[in-house]
């Protein structure tokens, strides 16, 4: 037991250290999915299963999906804007 | 400020936390080992006293009831702030969507999507949110509770989306309905908190009968509780998703009058 979670451990600041250091934002937005999906594993391992469910949820589900949708956002109004300036 | 003098500030700072870091970690508990009295307690206690089988949810909706309440209103403020924040800006929009008229192709962030993707997307949608109300309405019995059903059902109208199934997606979200949800699951906790003090006891106090221990419907207001959690969540996370795809979607009903 001691074993796995000191490895997920591990593998959770390696895999944040990746995060980081990807410089596209679709991949990195992958990467949090998957670096979400370890930190419940973690919790799992650790015998907190209402928190890694919620860690998926939130972890794995929303907060990739905010930030995608905040991206999808922004990409639609530099769209807009450039759409705006052909036009004037 | 020269390098060398932000480098020696740095040092101080770096130093000083690892040290702070060191003292805090060389005082932890052994792996795995539980120190203190009051989670020893509540996991004998909550069974008999509650009859719910999960600990961890009758601490949040019951023992600390007062607690996730505030939580709950957190999530409420945020989502109303997220709302505000990007609320249609009048005077421009009518401008924008003339703009996409005219020129239609503008903004295109779609991949051509594999038929599977769409058919198997389609197909899950039902399954998905029989999990989310499992999920949501079985908090006292195993790990879950309102708040996970609610993000796994908030999450279902993104696989219409992911189908490109838009329309459907939008007539979900966009529903005036949802509004209404969001207001209802928040003001049900606290309502259910004010009936305890209706009866003579403090607020959110556990008033319902209890049941049988492993039924659905035990536990009493735990059960209540999370299910008002459940339905504010998921009334929250479909605001929030809505609103930041509210003027894609609006444009992409131009397109398609």
């Amino acid at each position: 037991m001691m074993i796995l979670g000191t490895g997920l451990l591990a593998l959770i600041a390696v895999s944040a250290f990746i995060i980081v250091r990807t410089d596209d934002v679709t991949n990195q937005l992958l990467a949090l999915g998957f670096y979400g999906l370890l930190f419940a594993l973690m919790f799992f391992v650790f015998q907190a299963p209402d928190v890694a469910l919620s860690q998926i949820t939130v972890g794995a589900i929303a907060l990739p999906l905010m930030i995608m949708l905040a991206i999808t956002r922004m990409k639609h109004r530099e769209a807009i804007n450039r759409a705006g300036k052909k036009r004037s | 400020m020269t390098r060398s003098h932000r480098l020696l500030l740095f040092l101080i700072g770096a130093i000083g936390a690892g040290f702070i870091y060191c003292a805090g970690a060389g005082n932890m508990p052994p792996w795995a080992q539980y120190r203190g009295p009051y989670g020893d307690v509540i996991a004998n206690l909550a069974v008999y006293q509650r009859h719910a089988t999960d600990t961890v949810n009758a601490i949040t909706y019951d023992y600390r009831g007062f607690d996730t309440l505030g939580e709950e209103f957190i999530l409420f403020s945020a989502v109303t702030g997220v709302m505000l924040l990007l609320r249609p800006e009048l005077s421009k929009s009518g401008e924008n969507q003339s703009s996409e008229k005219r020129n239609p192709a503008s903004f295109r962030d779609r991949a051509t999507l594999s038929e599977t993707v769409q058919v198997f997307s389609t197909a899950i949608f039902g399954l998905w949110v029989l999990f989310g109300i499992y999920i949501g309405t079985h908090g006292q019995l195993t790990p879950g509770g309102g708040f996970q059903g609610g993000v796994i059902i908030a999450a279902a109208p993104m696989l219409l989306y992911i189908a490109e199934n838009t329309d459907f997606f939008r007539r979900i979200v966009s529903h005036p309905f949802v509004e209404f949800l969001e207001g209802f699951g928040a003001a049900a906790y606290a309502i259910v908190g004010l009936a305890a003090l209706a009866v003579g006891v403090p607020f959110l106090t556990n008033i319902l009968p209890l049941g049988t221990t492993g039924n659905v419907f035990s536990s009493g207001t735990i059960a209540l509780i999370s299910s008002c959690v459940g339905i504010e969540v998921t009334a929250a996370f479909t605001l929030v998703i809505f609103e930041y795809l509210r003027e894609i979607l609006s444009r992409d009903k131009n397109q398609e009058d």
